[in-house]
């Protein structure tokens, strides 16, 4: 019996089984000492859209067998056998990396001779591969319309209606899908605003001959005014919280929610130097924090930039051909298409419970650059043979105590357990100061 | 209606505290140099037409009303589209009017005339998020009752049809009823349905034309929203509704609105006066989004 394993394109993807323990995380945040994952049970879109022309590219974090791989996907429109395409996951993985959230150090320069330098270290996402055995194929209606059926890759994909979500919840139920209990009355509401049901899994002797051992993205073409990613049938039984970042493309400016408030992340801190060599570490607890201190009801904001340009890069921008494959359709062959090109990269932890309806976004003329950016700002250990050297130690040891602060105020973290780990003196409180001395000192 | 106040410094305070709430704890994407120029805008267009037409009084509380409303709402880069929408919200009381009575609520038209003109105008129904839904319920209510319910019946008769139509869809798709709710939880809805869509100078005359009225802006929001699937559903949907508001006034007649403590004035009075706009311009006790 075949399952569905991931919420494969959790925004939109029917989760029909779950098996936390075959996923690992792939979007990036890397540093080059710290190789693990950042957030687990995370899916990425990327939405390009101009007017009402929307592309849709789906990756998905499935790492388990493609036999098990499925993915149903409500559809605003009918899709032709044209509108579907499938990409190569390096463009995924490049504007995952290009948008990452990043992490940039500064070295003090010589107290006694002024000069800076700065060095940007890119957080670039890596994705494992994953292996590919074979997968059915199997089409078989029961009270549901095939509107359509094509193989595009790697992929054999069901374009399906039905009068009723009954109907298509049985088919999709002998037909080895596992539906999880109330995704009913989900495909229900779908069906009757007219959306179609996106249905593909791996044909493995495509697979085979193509030589792919890994899932390429699935791309969709439609021409819809929703401009919106339907994450309810992710969150179906979903066992908690699900991660998902998505990437829109867009002409004008920077996209956010019109149904949630969209929240611009902390950015710019400066950390104890220490935290370089646990980067995803403090990432994911500095996220974990914004998402209390939002209550879980919050989109938030990681970047939105220009596609023409970056500072400092995480990863080259992308290019011309790369972006028109992700559906970028307005820029033509322009070489310096990126400057008509403007990236959001959103994030978003959802559950049912405090996400119970779609996401809806908008485009706005917003195009204010905006990325993920901490700095480290590490010390000078040179001699001081100056005078202006005494002035520069007194300001560091207040320098690296507010770099403290800050990060446990970022992350939760108990400022005590900060201070050991960076090594600083506990600073004198008020009370430990005799009044007197706080008078003429 | 005597008051023992004019309900626009409650406006104005009201407008004051949510925009500071949005400075201080949503992170609201306005300076208080655009604030400024928003505020200074709609003071000095206000000012240039009463000195102008040769207005007897300037009265800066309407204007600030607008420049609060447009802090709250208009968003864009642009210093000039930003001081444009202001010009054409406070500009529009006097140029767009008919029989005396002016047309438009002033912060819808500045809105929409700049969402149509420029994609570098946007509002974000979003910037409000859930937890400030009970602090706006309670500002709203608090606005009834010092307004003495002056325009209750259409903000109540809007929110009425607005969420049978919400909710009636929801129950004909099936979904749970966490989504209507999280639909109604919206900040923007409340300011809209408290401050801007019961503005007195603007709404019919007559109850029966404001409960007309109130259901007409329902059903072209939820049109907008929920069949086109545009977003700013509640702007486009009072300002095109604001059209019907003479051929309402005609067919239902009433009396027209007045400041507290002045006489309604009939239309004829206000449309013949040689200074129409001394009075009944200035916009009224429930138009905090009016000004």
């Amino acid at each position: 019996m075949r399952r569905l394993l991931s919420p494969v394109l959790c925004t939109l993807a029917l989760l029909l089984c779950w098996q936390g323990d075959a996923l690992r995380a792939f979007c990036g945040f890397y540093v080059a000492k710290a190789d693990t994952s950042l957030f687990n049970r995370a899916s990425q879109v990327v939405l390009a859209r101009d007017g009402d022309r929307t592309v849709l590219t789906m990756a998905s974090d499935f790492k388990g067998t493609p036999k098990e791989f499925a993915v149903v996907i409500p559809v605003p429109t009918f899709i032709t056998r044209e509108q579907i395409h499938v990409a190569e996951k390096s463009l995924i993985d490049h504007i995952d990396a290009y948008t990452s959230p990043r992490l940039v150090e500064y070295f003090d320069s010589d107290p006694c001779r002024r000069y800076d330098m700065l060095r940007p270290m890119a957080m670039a996402g890596v994705m494992k591969d994953v292996s590919a055995p074979a997968m059915q194929e199997r089409a078989k209606a029961l009270g549901v319309t095939i509107e359509a059926q094509y193989t595009v890759g790697e992929y054999d994909i069901l374009i399906l209606s039905a009068k009723q979500s009954g109907g298509l919840e049985t088919w999709l139920t002998e037909n080895g899908y596992r539906i999880p209990a109330g995704a009913g009355p989900v495909i229900g509401s779908y069906l009757r605003q007219n959306m179609r049901f996106f249905v593909a899994r791996v044909n493995l002797s495509e697979q085979t001959r193509l030589g792919f051992t890994y899932l390429r993205p699935l791309q969709v073409a439609y021409e819809s005014p929703k401009f919106m990613l339907p994450i309810r049938l992710g969150t179906v039984n979903a066992n908690g919280p699900q991660e998902l970042f998505i990437y829109a493309l867009t002409r004008t400016g920077r996209v956010e929610t019109t149904n949630y408030r969209t929240v611009k992340l902390p950015s710019g801190s400066e950390l104890p130097p220490y935290v370089k060599d646990d980067f995803p570490r403090f990432y994911r607890a500095m996220f974990e924090q914004q998402v209390r201190r939002e209550s879980m009801s919050a989109v938030f904001l990681e970047y939105a930039w220009d596609m023409a340009w970056c500072d400092p890069c995480a990863a080259d921008p992308m290019s011309a051909s790369e972006l028109k494959t992700l559906g970028v359709f307005w820029t033509g062959d322009d070489a310096r298409a990126g400057q008509n090109v403007f990236v959001t990269r959103l994030h978003v932890r959802y559950d049912a419970q405090h996400f119970p309806e779609d996401l809806v976004f908008q485009q706005t003329g917003d195009r204010e650059n905006f990325q993920g950016r901490y700095v480290l700002r590490h010390a000078w250990t040179g001699g001081d043979s100056c005078p202006a050297a005494t002035d520069y130690k007194r300001t560091l040891s207040e320098r690296r105590e507010k770099e403290a602060q800050t990060l446990s105020n970022l992350t939760g973290w108990r400022i005590e357990e900060i201070r050991k780990q960076a090594s600083l003196p506990v600073p004198p409180t008020t009370e430990d100061v005799a009044w007197w001395r706080r008078i003429w000192k | 209606m005597n008051l023992r106040f004019d309900p626009r410094l409650y406006q104005i305070a009201v407008l004051s505290g949510l925009l500071a709430y949005g400075w201080a704890a949503l992170g609201f994407d306005i300076s208080p140099a655009r604030a400024a120029l928003l505020l200074g805008t709609c003071l000095a267009t206000q000012f240039a037409w009463i000195l102008g037409r040769r207005l007897p009084a300037f009265d800066a509380r309407s204007a600030l009303i607008s420049g609060l409303s447009l802090c709250l709402l208009c968003r864009t880069s642009d210093p000039l589209l930003a001081a444009a929408a202001a010009t054409i919200a406070i500009s529009s009381k006097f140029l767009v009017r008919i029989r005396g009575k002016h047309v438009f609520n002033p912060t819808n038209i500045g809105l929409a005339v700049m969402l149509l003109l420029s994609d570098a105008v946007w509002v974000s129904p979003g910037q409000w998020g859930n937890p400030a839904w009970f602090a706006f319920l309670m500002a709203g209510f608090g606005f009834l009752v010092v307004t003495r319910a002056a325009r209750a019946d259409v903000t109540l008769a809007f929110l009425c049809v607005y969420a049978a139509l919400v909710a009636g869809r929801s129950y004909w798709l099936g979904e749970p009823s966490a989504i209507p709710i999280h639909r109604f939880q919206s900040g923007a809805l409340l300011l809209f349905a408290f401050f801007m869509i019961s503005d007195p100078k603007t709404t019919p005359d007559s109850r029966a034309g404001r409960l007309v009225f109130a259901a007409l802006v329902a059903a072209g929001a939820w049109y907008v929203q929920f069949r086109l699937f545009r977003t700013n559903g509640l702007l486009w949907s009072l300002a095109c509704s604001s059209l019907l508001v003479p051929l309402i006034d005609r067919l239902l007649p009433g009396s027209r609105y007045a400041w507290p403590g002045r006489h309604s004035l009939p239309p004829e009075d206000v449309s013949h006066a040689p200074t129409p706009v001394s009075r009944p311009v200035h916009a009224g006790p429930a138009s905090v989004l009016a000004g």
